[in-house]
């Protein structure tokens, strides 16, 4: 997967999570939203840690699994569209 | 404690886009009265009052997840306007925006009103306050529709989709929060 792929279904999980998270506020003894935020929670660390060792960084203040000064500052922002990128 | 996540929730890509006029238009949903800005400071700010655990970290993550989309929406206004020349500048009737902004984002509604303290309130009781709620989802659901309809583009309408979307979950959420926050009262009292 190239860096864009790898972002995009980090982005697919981040949002089963908050989509999990959100109805575990109010249901958080729900036993099939807990094992389906479990099994989302463990994929997207493994996706996030993948991503910052070849890429650099996706979050700051010491709470990214691979820290990389330079990499944070340098990788395009999520506003800088990636589509320059590929050309 | 906050953490910045640098990803997107929803991808955006605008910058072959051309319709200009809607980053006037969007800007409402960044700085407007139903926009993503007031949502976010009025569940961050509402939160501190909130009688139980549970409505306290609804408040918190909805609140969160309402930072990420003033974010989508800054991306789509940023990337519709960054290559755009002054002459199409003036005809999508950002010229007072270019006036005052040049191409930076700024907190405003689509006729360059300011935002203001006075779009949101804080009861400091939570029946009151997650009414409010309800209806800003409401009203913010409506603006994404009258937004779809102002335009033709179909990567513009996908976002406005997704974003309308996610006011629907979060009314649905607000209402189950609203019959927890009354039960809860009731055996209070």
């Amino acid at each position: 997967m190239n860096q864009r792929e790898m972002l995009n279904s980090i982005r697919v999980y981040q949002f089963c999570a908050v989509e999990l998270n959100l109805f575990l506020d109010n249901f958080p003894e729900d036993k099939n939203a807990k094992e389906d935020y479990n099994k989302v929670s463990c994929k997207l660390t493994e996706l996030i840690s993948a991503y910052e060792k070849n890429f650099g960084p996706l979050t700051n203040f010491g709470s990214a699994y691979v820290e990389n000064p330079k990499a944070w500052v340098n990788t395009p922002w999520p506003w800088e569209n990636c589509s320059r990128e590929e050309e | 404690m906050w953490y910045y996540v640098k990803n997107l929730e929803y991808p955006v890509n605008l910058n072959k886009c051309k319709d200009l006029n809607m980053a006037k238009l969007l800007i409402t949903q960044y700085g407007g009265p139903d926009g993503e800005l007031s949502a976010a400071l009025r569940y961050l700010d509402q939160r501190y009052t909130m009688p139980t655990g549970k409505s306290k970290g609804l408040l918190t993550d909805i609140g969160t997840e309402e930072m990420a989309h003033v974010e989508i929406i800054a991306t789509m206004v940023y990337q519709l306007m960054e290559n755009a020349t002054i002459e199409e500048i003036k005809k999508a009737g950002l010229a007072g925006h270019y006036a005052d902004h040049r191409k930076a984002l700024f907190y405003t509604d689509a006729t360059g009103n300011p935002w203001t303290a006075t779009y949101i309130q804080a009861k400091g009781e939570p029946i009151a306050d997650l009414h409010e709620d309800l209806a800003a989802e409401q009203k913010a659901r409506v603006t994404y529709e009258n937004l779809i309809h102002l335009t033709d583009e179909p990567q513009i309408k996908e976002i406005l989709a997704f974003l309308r979307e996610r006011e629907v979950v979060h009314f649905q959420r607000f209402g189950e929060c609203l019959m927890h926050v009354e039960d809860a009262m009731c055996i209070k009292k």
